[in-house]
């Protein structure tokens, strides 16, 4: 007989090897992006136009320019964790889920970076002359 | 060891009768391996123009305004709010709601419709508002 509980038998046992801190990671995730996008599509509608000079003079505005970082680094966290659980769902051999979670961090973390620094230039670039 | 077997493993795709709540789970899991893939790559891009300049700007609106642009436009706006629909109905599922067979298969439905009217409302908007 073994004094183990059942929980840490199971524990650490899902395709992931851990879940419960970023299952609510993610709902947290969701939430804030649900909040997030909604903002975007309503600030976006509500720009007169949504050309090169409109668009640039709004993100240069504080108050569109830290939502729209949070929308970018959000989104992007929103992906890695999305296209993981695709991953760990569907890749069974190990080479080949290894493979697929480096190409994702690739293109979460270079993407993000790209978009986020897109975002600073734009709204720390000042008026143009 | 066991021997691998021909059975399958759990109910799959295969033998289960199509329902609502079948289809608004797999719609959620496309639409956002779409949105992520493509949906990711036009919000780079989008960016990347604006902080490039008026040009690069302007040859993504060129773009976005084209048929091509509209087509994948047309299809990212319902991917979006399908995923946003069904991703709510998560939400709700999660607090451990909406488990009774009618109701679920009610929000189902409603949940795989909605997006689709918003989507045509979105974008009747968009192309034909000014005419209103």
């Amino acid at each position: 007989m073994s004094i183990e509980t059942p929980l840490s038998r199971v524990r650490g046992l899902g395709p992931a090897g851990h879940g419960g801190q970023d299952w609510w990671a993610v709902r947290l995730n969701s939430v804030a992006l649900l909040l997030l996008s909604v903002w975007l599509v309503a600030s976006l509608l509500r720009l007169p136009a949504v050309d090169y000079a409109t668009v640039t003079e709004w993100l240069r505005d504080p108050l569109a320019a830290v939502p729209m970082l949070l929308f970018v680094v959000t989104t992007f966290w929103h992906i890695q964790h999305g296209l993981r659980e695709v991953i760990d769902d569907y890749a069974h051999e190990e080479s080949q889920r290894v493979l697929w979670i480096t190409l994702l961090a690739f293109f979460v973390y270079g993407g993000g970076a790209l978009a986020a620094f897109c975002v600073l230039k734009v709204a720390l670039a000042g008026a143009p002359v | 060891m066991l021997a691998p077997s021909s059975r399958p493993l759990s109910p799959h795709l295969t033998i289960w009768r199509w329902g609502p709540h079948m289809l608004v789970s797999i719609l959620h899991r496309i639409t956002g391996a779409g949105l992520a893939i493509v949906g990711g790559a036009v919000l780079l891009w989008w960016l990347w123009a604006a902080a490039d300049g008026r040009e690069s700007y302007e040859y993504f609106v060129g773009w976005a305004t084209h048929w091509t642009g509209i087509v994948v436009g047309v299809g990212l706006t319902w991917a979006f709010l399908q995923h946003l629909a069904s991703g709510i109905r998560h939400l709700v599922m999660d607090v451990g709601a909406g488990f009774e067979l009618n109701t679920n298969k009610r929000w189902s439905t409603i949940v795989a419709i909605v997006p689709v009217l918003l989507t045509a409302l979105f974008w009747a908007y968009i192309l034909f508002g000014d005419q209103l």
